[in-house]
This record gives structure tokens, C-alpha cells and sequence, in this order.
């Protein structure tokens, strides 16, 4: 290090040397970067531009795209073939609900509690065996579904649905009796002694357990005719998208800072009370995008409702009975697309691009709520 | 040196124009095209021959029976494959353009209806199948089983399976809509096994002990009922070539591939019933 201004000053000239060599350099740095980071991007356009131009030809003769919007009859490989996808419409919709109905509450409440609740030893042992379930390869779901799920769904599906509800609907019923039990004697019996409202607590816990209970007991001789149906779709599905909405939504609630936290627990709100009055307003938006994006996986999922949901191509009856085989989108994509013949370009080959257009439109404009959900300032 | 380097150069593009000659003298070449029924024949028979001889180049596609006939009218293929026989104008505009397609049965590609092992029925006649896949026949106790709704299973449409069966029993009727749909005969036979009420039909070589498959007018279905014409839902089998192909040539060897012992093995690996039973 005994270097002599001499030697800096020779350095520097070097330098000046260099530096048209260098820009260049750098120029060409940032282009290949430039040149690599479009790679993805223009494969993106590009499928775009292909769904778009395959789907075209089916939207382009109108006969078939009223009836495929509004018909439920299938059958494309007849010599007149219809095109009438209502029901698989209808599966899609009704297995995507369905999950969404079981993954959101749970999904969320996993999140609530990894960030708020439990200690951050615990919640770094949980958070990544939850983010394990989404490495296990779809298939594999699909299997499990078919081979385990559907016999133990059609051979003791009813017992497995009435104590679901039972043992998981009277702690909640329970805790959901407690404000509203407040609340009725808040308004009715203002002026009662202690002893009265005790025991009216009470009653209302004891009535709001008696609703699970007899719902269960209700469903348990339920007899489900097949297993692999819409439930069994739903719940698989479910499981695959509890990693994405948790990982997620937790992101999001512990990125809400301590001040809010600490500030709402200081004016004397129960931790309840900052849970759900402070903390997850604050986190609505990183919450909206988990839902959304748990939303999309279950959308797009194919393999496990190729074999899970039983490919039906009727709308259930009645329209909300879960027990019953559907069809989705992505399913019929994928058992179709071998007989689909590419070389003649028949509508039965652009039927197929449609429906990819369809769950490519539906993800699109998912996307960019979430963007647009995700770029508001949150909080009120 | 210079000379050296040029006669180098000479003597190198000579061997590879002698080498270039040679190769594409011994190479023969067999292209097939055709149902999808009958590819995995020609998949297997052809990784079988290569093995013996490296030399011949076999390109298979799978573009459905009519698309086959249309490859070998253009002389696009050497081997038709087709699942059913050759429609009367489709032999008429081969010989338009002076093709003479010949038959060679393969193998017999035969459907077992199969139910789960606790179930009641054991026979059922082609019109009782019929109905159960058309939805006219709903319900078990129908057919002399227990009162239960009976769970309707089938191929997915794409499968040479689903083809074999809609046109030999449901004479391309409409399957019922409450269907269950299943991507492999593998998976159609979990379902059976694991539900009680199911039915669905799988090629003859996916019947195990796990599931039971029915007589159908009385006949049981194996190897020995099927060749013989007796069991209803078996078909043949086609490749086609233009005229007899010459004998000890590629094709020759390939459309008598399924007469030889390994022949009949692969046939039956794959779930069909070869022609020697």
C-alpha cells in the first residue's frame, strides 16, 4: 500500500483510457440483461398473441359462441358437433367457490394466528411445513384424491362431514355467542341484575352450539353416491391454495408496523379488538391479493380436478349439491386435447383455445385487480 | 505441405460422399399413420424391430383411422392403421389413384364391462349396457341388484376405448350427461374397485381380481371368447399397406410382426388379443 501519487496519477490516465472501452461495457451489460429479462416477457406476449389467434376462428362463427355460453350440450366429437360448455362453466365456478369458501377463512385465520397469536418460534415451525404444501407435485394430489379421498368420501362421507361440522362448528358457535349474547343484553336487558345475565350468557352459548349439532347430526346419514365430485375437488384444492393466501396474507400483516399494534393495545383494546378492527384493515390489501392469487392457483389447477372431480357434464341438481360430479374448464382442455385434430384447424381444435382464452381473460382481469388492489394505500 | 493438406481435404469429402451413399442405400423406411387404437401396437412392434435392425427408420403419427386412409391415398405412408375397416369410398378413391389397399388384422381389441366384486349382477345384454350408458336404466334394482343409483363410469372421448365402445354398444348414441369421465383404464378400474355402485368398462387386458367384469349375452369375456367372435364388444384390428408388401421387405416383416412369438407378447402386453389365441 506505499503507493506514490506518481503511480494514482498513472492510474487515473489508465483509466481515461478504459473508459470508452468501459462505457461499451456496460452498454453491453445492460443489454444483455435488457435482452434477458424480455425473454419471459415476450414469451408471455407470444402466448398471448396464440391463444388469442387460435381461439378467433371459434368466436369468429357466432352460432357456436352463443350455444357455448348458454347450452350444456357437449359433444364435439359427433359429426354435427355441439359446443355448449355452460356446464363446464358451471363446474368451474362451482369447484373454484367451493374451494375458496374452505381456503379463504382457513387461510386467513392460519395467517392471523402465525402473526398475531402464537410465538415466532412456533409460527417460523409452522409457516414452513404450510409453504411445504405447495411444493407437492399436483399429480400427486390428484392421486391421493382419487385413491384415498373419494372411497373414505362415498363410504363414510356422511360421518366425516357431520363431525367436521360438530367439532369445529361448537368452539366457533361458542366464541360467536359471546358479542352477540353482549350485544342482545346491551340492548334488552339493560337494567338485569349480574346473576340474570350470567345465565343468559349461558343460553346463548348453549343455543349457538345446539346449531352445529344439529346441523351435523343432520348431514350424518347423508349417503354420497360418488367420491370423486365436486366436495372432493373443492377440498384438494383448498389444501393447494391455504400455502399461497397464508404465506401471503402474513407477509402482509407483519409488514403492518408495531406502532399500530402497540397503539391500539395501549388505548385499551382487547387483542381481539386489534386484530380485527386494526390489524387486518391495515392489511386488507396484501390480504386481497392472497385471495386473489389463491384464487388463480385453484383456477388453473388441472391434474387434480382431471382426476378428483369426476368429469361430468352436467350442471348438479340441485344446483348447489356439492356431491355431485362436474367438469371444469381445465380438466375438459386436458381430455380433449389429444382428439382435437390441429392439421384441419377444426372448431373442435378451437373450441379448446376458447376455453383457454375464457380462464386467461378471468386470470387477466384477476391480475390486475390485485395490482390495482395492491398499488391503493391502505388503511382507511 | 500445401498438397498435403489438399489431398487431406479431397480424400475427407470423398469418404463422406461414400459414406453419405452407403448409409442412405441401407436405410429403409417405414412411416405409419392412423388410428390411435392401434399406435401403441405400432409404437411397441417398432421399438421391437428397431432393436434388430437399427437401420430401418419407423415413423409413426396418430392422427385417427380416416386421417390414415387419407395418408395412404396420397402415398404419405406405408402402413394404414385403422380401428375399423375401410369405408367403401375411402377404398374407392385409393384405387382412383392407384393404390390397392390390403388388409392384415393385427390384433382384436375387446371391452370388458366391469363392476365392483360385491356387486349383485353378473350378466348384462348389449341393450342393458346400452341403457345404462344412454341413462334409460338408472338404478340397479333394475337389473336385478340392489336398490342404488348406479354410478355411470366411461373413458374420456379422446380414448380409442370410448371410440371402440360407442360404436359397438351405444351405436354413437349420446353417453348420459351425469357421466364420470377417466383419463386410463387403469384409473376407470380404481374407481369400480372403490365404489360400490360403479360401472365402466376397461380393454381386456386391465381386468384383474380387484374388479368383475360381466358377461354380456351370456359370454364371458377372455382371450379365447373375443377371438373367436363370441364376445359382442370386440372389434379387429387393421394395419393397411398398398398391395401385399414385398416379401422380406421392411413393411413385410413389420404387418407379420404380430404372427411371431414376440409378436403376440407385445400384443398382449399392451391389453389386446392377439390373433393366434
Amino acid at each position: 500500500m506505499n503507493k506514490t501519487h506518481k503511480d494514482r496519477a498513472k492510474e487515473l490516465i489508465m483509466d481515461r483510457h478504459n473508459s470508452a472501452r468501459k462505457a461499451f461495457m456496460g452498454w453491453l451489460g445492460r443489454s444483455v440483461l435488457l435482452c434477458i429479462t424480455a425473454v419471459p416477457t415476450l414469451a408471455i406476449v407470444f402466448i398471448l398473441f396464440f391463444i388469442l389467434k387460435e381461439s378467433m376462428p371459434f368466436f369468429d362463427n357466432l352460432g357456436y359462441v352463443k350455444e357455448f355460453f348458454t347450452s350444456t350440450n357437449w359433444a364435439p366429437s359427433k359429426e354435427a358437433p355441439h359446443f355448449g360448455a355452460l356446464s363446464i362453466f358451471y363446474g368451474t365456478a362451482m369447484v373454484t367457490i367451493g374451494s375458496c369458501a374452505i381456503a379463504v377463512p382457513l387461510g386467513i385465520t392460519v395467517a392471523v394466528c402465525l402473526s398475531e397469536i402464537v410465538s415466532p418460534r412456533i409460527a417460523q415451525t409452522f409457516k414452513p411445513i404450510i409453504e411445504l404444501l405447495a411444493a407437492i407435485p399436483s399429480v400427486a394430489y390428484g392421486f391421493f384424491a382419487l385413491v384415498v379421498f373419494a372411497p373414505i368420501l362415498q363410504n363414510h362421507g356422511g360421518a366425516l362431514i357431520s363431525s367436521v361440522i360438530i367439532v369445529a362448528g361448537i368452539p366457533l358457535a361458542a366464541l360467536a355467542s359471546m358479542p352477540a349474547s353482549e350485544i342482545a343484553i346491551g340492548r334488552l336487558f339493560k337494567g338485569a341484575k349480574q346473576t340474570p345475565k350470567t345465565i343468559l350468557r349461558w343460553g346463548f352459548a348453549i343455543a349457538f352450539a345446539a346449531i352445529p349439532l344439529w346441523a351435523g347430526f343432520s348431514v350424518f346419514s347423508i349417503e354420497i353416491n360418488s367420491g370423486t365430485n365436486a366436495l372432493n375437488a373443492s377440498i384438494i384444492l383448498a389444501i393447494m391454495a391455504i400455502p399461497t393466501i397464508v404465506s401471503i396474507s402474513q407477509d402482509a400483516l407483519s409488514a403492518v408496523g408495531r406502532d399500530m399494534r402497540e397503539g391500539s393495545l395501549a388505548l385499551g383494546s382487547t387483542r381481539f379488538e386489534t386484530i380485527v378492527k386494526v390489524m387486518l384493515p391495515c392489511a386488507k390489501s396484501g390480504i386481497a391479493v392472497a385471495v386473489i392469487l389463491g384464487f388463480m392457483r385453484v383456477i388453473g389447477e388441472t391434474m387434480v380436478v382431471w382426476m378428483a372431480s369426476g368429469n361430468s357434464l352436467k350442471i348438479p341438481e340441485p344446483f348447489y349439491n356439492f356431491f355431485e360430479p362436474v367438469r371444469t374448464l381445465t380438466a375438459t382442455i386436458a381430455g380433449e386435447m389429444g382428439e382435437a385434430d390441429q392439421s384441419t384447424g377444426s372448431a373442435r381444435y378451437h373450441v379448446l383455445f376458447a376455453m383457454s382464452f375464457c380462464l386467461l381473460m378471468t386470470g387477466m382481469l384477476m391480475n390486475a385487480a390485485s395490482q390495482w388492489i395492491g398499488s391503493k394505500k391502505s388503511g382507511k | 505441405m500445401k498438397n498435403i493438406i489438399a489431398k487431406t481435404l479431397k480424400l475427407t469429402a470423398l469418404a463422406a460422399v461414400a459414406a453419405g451413399a452407403i448409409t442412405a442405400h441401407a436405410q429403409e423406411k417405414i412411416v405409419i399413420d392412423g388410428s390411435t387404437t392401434v399406435g401403441p401396437i405400432s409404437k411397441a412392434f417398432a421399438d421391437f424391430y428397431q432393436e434388430s435392425h437399427p437401420d430401418v427408420n419407423i415413423t409413426i403419427s396418430e392422427s385417427g383411422s380416416g386421417n390414415g386412409v387419407k395418408s395412404l391415398t396420397n402415398k404419405a405412408c406405408d402402413i394404414a392403421n385403422l380401428s375399423r375397416f375401410m369405408k367403401e369410398a375411402e377404398f374407392k378413391s385409393c384405387v382412383d389413384k392407384g393404390i390397392l389397399p390390403v388388409a392384415h388384422v393385427v390384433a382384436f381389441d375387446g371391452l370388458a364391462v366391469i363392476v365392483n366384486p360385491e356387486n349383485k349382477v353378473g350378466a348384462l345384454t348389449m341393450q342393458q349396457i346400452s341403457d345404462i350408458y344412454t341413462g334409460k336404466i338408472s338404478n340397479w334394482k333394475e337389473l336385478g341388484g340392489d336398490d342404488a343409483q348406479i354410478v355411470v363410469v366411461s373413458r374420456d372421448t379422446n380414448s380409442g376405448t370410448f371410440e371402440t365402445f360407442n360404436e359397438l354398444v351405444l351405436k354413437k348414441q349420446d353417453v348420459v350427461k351425469g357421466a364420470e369421465y377417466v383419463g386410463s383404464n387403469g384409473q376407470a378400474r380404481t374407481r369400480v374397485n372403490t365404489t360400490k355402485n360403479a360401472i365402466a368398462y376397461v380393454g381386456l387386458g386391465f381386468v384383474d381380481d380387484t374388479v368383475k367384469p360381466l358377461s354380456v349375452e351370456g359370454i364371458i369375456p377372455n382371450a379365447k371368447t373375443v377371438a373367436s367372435g363370441k364376445y359382442p364388444i370386440a372389434r379387429p384390428l387393421f394395419m393397411f399397406t398398398d398391395g401385399y408388401p414385398k416379401m422380406g421387405s421392411a413393411v413385410y416383416d413389420f404387418v407379420n410382426l404380430h404372427l411371431t412369438k414376440e409378436g403376440r407378447e407385445i400384443v398382449r402386453d399392451l391389453g389386446y388379443v392377439s390373433t393366434c389365441e
